[in-house]
């Protein structure tokens, strides 16, 4: 077990971790502004269909531009998913959970349709673009060998940590997720500002996807997100709903996916390997129960988590 | 007298012979309705698009007999019923249900559609109008476990599968017997991802299997996750069930082939013949239904010439990957030596060979 | 020219029936309009889809056995969302449920007794009802969102399953596939009623449709789950306890789920295996809101997504359409009916002259 070895365990986690952190980092500035958006697994894969759509159809157009390019777009394309929901949530009303779950179920479904003529192709893959002299020593590779989407991942999260917390938006925008109602009497457009964050949101889950298309398998295949998006949601929880905490918690779920398939290869596995892969949905529900049972008189959700706003002038 | 020249008499005869066959042509007009269920799309260069290849070939090799109909994405639960009754009240007559999963909903369907033949592909329970066909895939393992274990230099191999099944096991078993015939050192990492599908947690596992040492992992997964981690790392990998050499073009070094078409047009035969039986077919590379993918620029010609001696003694039966001695994981012998597996026992195979890491 | 939403002095009724059906019309023309243009024929498909299971005969079974645990999950699931709690975990409760029945089922393997059904399908209720307790612990005793918690149980449940099938309640018999061994004849329900094409869960599923009417419409429980629902303060006045609401409507459609979960192993399946879980459970939610959470509604509702299943995949095999677009057309009548709701409670209004004040132009309404 040499310093290689750590190496590579190391580039093999953030590989896993990434898209959740990408999603879950979206889908916390929602929950922050109040909003439960479950769609974040159906935006997650059409972020996934439009970059892969988009880096093959203008692939050979736009040359080494053509994966930033779609990138963007499933940024946009999520963005767009996610304005439905809003629509549906904010200005009409509708029960969030529902409208969340339809919008899970459309994205599998649209994803699905759209993708149906890109089986079986391929792009090449969004991977490091450092230069080659950087990444070629252990060190250069687990400091510099990641794909663009890595970097944009952690700096996302930090930037939305430190937009929640230190800047005077950030303050409304939890403000508005705390106490609606008092926001709106005080002169905050808590309708404008739930849009930003669910288009955010929905920005995020796009790129989230991408990274599934465009970095880990270059390919498109249904439904390839295959669940992240319901432990990025898990993982939201489990930080407590905030940022700092959710970077450790995204680590801490790819650190323990990737001891799990370290086990099988290396020949021990003490717990069924359903153990395992149950982990992250358990631990969300423990924590859920923890974070409660430590603040008597509130729990550390966003206290309009979910709930319609309904100003009564 | 002209009249009887040979010429006319040929003739004559000819119109006379074909007469018969041209009523008879007549009457049974009607081409044979043939349905298949897929798994998956057949653009994934995979599963799926094998038994379409396989299709392909039985519409031209039986052309104007067969007409062929297809579903594709089929999930393999209850809803997979009304998929199957739907081609039977299509008039498909006979109907191949290409996947494990659709077992009992093929015995449902076929319950309800007495007359119409059905072919369940890898499965195991049969009825008076349904049997079970598949391949020796094993035999495909045999080959790339020997080009793995010529090429391999750290005598570390990996193998990355779904489901702790016996199709997955006999091929994890004969990958690594077949390496370790050309190099005893070999073991065999092997990971289960425990899920039919998804391919972000398949490239995790290759690349787990890659950072701890194998430098040639074979699959049993529904996508070219693992190979494409296989390019990505400069090591080698195996296509199975098609060339997907598309995906990895350096590190794939040829693939497993599945070819169903001579089975699909023996079946749609016997079917327009009136000898259709329901049988428990099990053929391999000697019928016609495996083939090996064309080599890739990496492989030496001592290993092709390796490889190619595998295929040939197996179709000619000298060659069988499971003769004894074979011991598991605990260094129990359970097969002695010489003796050859019977496929009773590969068919319920839950036991890895010494040198799997499991 | 502004729209303006105002709101209603009672909700109308007429919205209430007319927004579902409109949602599903519109649907239809929709998704007839986007087919056509994608190229695919569209009016055709979307016959195949809608009209098709209706008309055909032949197509009659296999919609009334998709829509019996619909109908069976929904109700339970309707009961909960009048009083505001949701339960997204049904799968998981199905399942569980499922398992438990099957449980016992591999416990008397020899049985032959006419009670091992009637005891099956008691278990699996109570293990649906026990999975649901969890959840409704933890919101009681830690206020800890009910949704979080039922969803994040549906994925334990589903590797449980895994596990289950995989390891200790293998078939001996099964070739090593992960599946439970096969109920015996005695410990299965027949396909379909005999004489009809309707399995027994659609018999069950009317008789539950019926009696959660009567509960909901005519009794003080059901009374004081919507009383919960609508106004919780009124509700605390009246005595109605908010918690015990929570426990009985998550054990209640938990143990719906769970029936549904052990009828459809014990009558169409005969087992357990991966391609148990069907996504019931949360198809069933679109039921309860198509449905509006009224149980005639919610057997309509569970119907005419079951027509939709099994008329996407007709139209899979006769117009080639993609399989995905059930999953399309269902998301679009609940995007409609969601996006309905609104009308229910406000009615539209065309304001001509610039508006006074913004404050209360934009009010959203309960769902």
């Amino acid at each position: 077990m040499n310093a290689a070895f750590f190496i590579d365990a190391i580039i093999t986690v953030v590989a896993v971790t990434t898209p959740i952190l990408l999603a879950a980092t979206g889908e916390l500035v929602v929950e922050k502004s109040g909003v439960i958006n479950l769609g974040v697994e159906g935006m997650m894969l059409i972020g996934a269909i439009t970059a892969f759509a988009v880096a093959f159809d203008f692939g050979p157009d736009l040359g080494d531009f053509a994966p930033w390019f779609a990138v963007v777009c499933a940024a946009a394309a999520g963005a767009a998913s996610s304005m439905l929901f809003g629509l549906l949530v904010l200005t009409l009303g509708s029960n969030q959970v529902a409208t969340g779950l339809a919008l899970t179920i459309f994205g599998i479904g649209l994803s699905s349709l759209i993708g149906a003529g890109y089986v079986g192709m391929t792009v090449p893959s969004f991977d490091s673009v450092f230069p080659d002299w950087l990444v070629a020593d252990p060190l250069g590779r687990v400091l510099f060998g990641y794909s663009p989407l890595v970097y944009f991942a952690l700096i996302m999260v930090l930037a939305v940590g430190w937009f929640l917390n230190r800047t005077r938006s950030g303050l409304v925008l939890r403000a508005v997720g705390e106490n609606d109602l008092s926001a709106h009497s005080i002169g905050y457009p808590v309708i404008r500002i739930r849009y930003a964050a669910i288009a955010f949101g929905g920005a995020l889950a796009g790129v989230g996807g991408a990274y599934f298309s465009m970095v880990i398998t270059p390919m498109w295949a249904q439904q390839m997100t295959a669940g992240r998006g319901w432990i990025a949601l898990a993982l939201v929880v489990f930080a407590g709903w905030r940022a700092g905490r959710l970077l450790a918690g995204a680590y801490f779920f790819g650190i323990l996916m990737t001891l799990e398939l370290y086990a099988k290869a290396s020949g021990f596995s003490f717990l069924p390997s359903q153990f395992w892969a149950a982990m992250p949905y358990l631990m969300a529900v423990v924590v859920l129960a923890l974070m409660s049972a430590r603040n008597v008189n509130r729990s550390d959700a966003p206290a309009c988590l979910g709930r319609p706003f309904l100003p009564s002038s | 007298m002209s009249l009887l020249t040979r010429r006319h008499f040929v003739r004559t005869a000819a119109v006379g012979l074909a007469a018969p066959a041209l009523l008879r042509g007549a009457r049974a007009a009607e081409p044979l309705k043939v349905g298949f269920v897929y798994l998956g799309a057949i653009g994934d260069y995979g599963w799926t698009w094998s038994h379409d290849q396989g299709r392909k070939q039985l519409v031209a090799a039986l052309k104007g007999q067969v007409v062929a109909n297809y579903v594709e994405n089929v999930k393999e639960d209850a809803s997979a019923i009304p998929v199957m009754k739907d081609l039977a009240q299509q008039g498909n007559k006979l109907i191949f249900t290409t996947s494990y999963g659709y077992m009992d909903q093929t015995l449902e369907a076929a319950k309800q559609f007495p007359d119409v033949k059905w072919e369940h592909c890898t499965g195991y329970k049969r009825a008076d109008n349904v049997g079970t066909y598949n391949s020796r895939f094993y035999q495909g393992r045999a080959v790339t476990g020997t080009i793995a274990g010529m090429m391999s230099k750290t005598n570390t191999i990996g193998f990355v599968g779904s489901f702790k099944i016996p199709e997955v096991v006999m091929g994890v078993n004969a990958f690594t017997l077949a390496a370790q015939a050309v190099n005893p050192k070999i073991t065999t990492k092997l990971v289960m991802i425990d899920t039919w599908f998804d391919p972000a947690k398949e490239a995790a596992a290759a690349e787990t299997l890659a950072n701890l040492g194998c430098d040639v992992i074979a699959q049993h997964v529904d996508s070219p996750a693992v190979l494409q981690v296989c390019e990505k790392r400069k090591i080698y990998g195996f296509g199975y069930g098609a060339d997907m050499s598309r995906f990895a073009p350096k590190a794939h070094l040829t693939a497993s082939l599945d070819l169903w078409g001579p089975y699909y047009i023996s079946r749609a035969k016997a079917v327009l013949d009136g000898t259709w039986k329901p049988d428990d077919t099990w053929w391999g590379f000697k019928e016609g239904i495996l083939g090996v993918a064309p080599y890739s620029k990496a492989v030496p010609d001592n290993v092709r010439a390796a490889a190619d001696k595998i295929i040939a003694d197996t179709k000619a039966g000298s060659y069988e990957v499971f003769t004894g001695p074979i011991s598991d994981q605990s260094g129990k012998e359970r097969v002695p030596n010489g003796e050859r597996m019977k496929d009773a026992d590969l068919l319920v195979m839950d036991w890895y060979v010494k040198g799997v890491q499991s | 020219m502004r729209i303006r939403f105002e709101k209603r002095l009672t909700p109308s009724r007429f919205m209430l029936v007319a927004t579902p059906v409109a949602s599903v019309l519109l649907t239809m023309l929709l998704g007839a309009v986007i087919f056509e243009l994608i190229g695919f024929d569209g009016p055709n498909a979307i016959y195949q889809t809608f009209i098709t299971p209706i008309v055909a005969s032949y197509k009659w079974q296999d919609v009334a056995t998709k829509a019996a645990p619909l109908i069976i999950i929904a109700l339970g699931l309707s009961l909960g969302n009048q009083a505001k709690i949701w339960n997204i975990g049904a799968e998981g409760q199905y399942i569980i449920g499922a398992l438990c029945g099957a449980g016992v089922a591999m416990a008397f393997p020899n049985g032959q007794s006419f009670w091992i059904i009637p005891l099956m399908i008691a278990v699996g209720i109570a293990g649906g009802m026990a999975w649901a307790a969890i959840p409704a612990f933890l919101k009681t005793r830690f206020r800890v969102s009910e949704v979080l918690s039922s969803l994040m149980l549906v994925y334990v449940a589903l590797q449980v399953l895994n596990y289950l099938i995989g390891g200790p309640w293998k078939d001996p018999n099964g070739h090593n596939f992960p599946q439970t061994p096969p109920f015996t004849p005695a410990q299965q329900l027949p396909h379909t009623l005999p004489g009809t094409p309707f399995p027994p869960g659609l018999a069950v599923a009317v008789l539950l449709t019926i009696a959660f009417w009567i509960i909901m419409a005519r009794s003080v429980y059901g009374f004081s789950v919507r009383t919960v629902g609508a106004a919780p303060e009124a509700a605390r006045y009246a005595g109605f306890d908010a918690s015990r609401t929570v426990w009985s409507t998550l054990m209640i459609s938990g143990g719906m789920a769970g029936l549904a979960g052990i009828l459809e192993a014990s009558s169409q399946l005969g087992q357990i295996n991966l391609g148990f879980p069907s996504g019931y459970g949360f198809t069933a939610i679109i039921v309860s809101f198509l449905g509006r959470l009224h149980p005639i509604g919610v057997f309509l509702a569970g119907v005419i997504l079951a027509v939709t299943y099994v008329g996407g995949q007709v139209a899979q095999t006769v117009v080639h359409v993609p399989e995905a677009t059930a999953g399309i057309f269902q998301a679009t009548m609940l995007f409609f009916i969601l996006a309905s709701d609104i009308l229910i409670r406000y009615r539209i209004r065309v304001v001509r002259e610039a508006p006074v004040a913004a404050a209360g132009a934009r009010a959203g309404a309960t769902a």
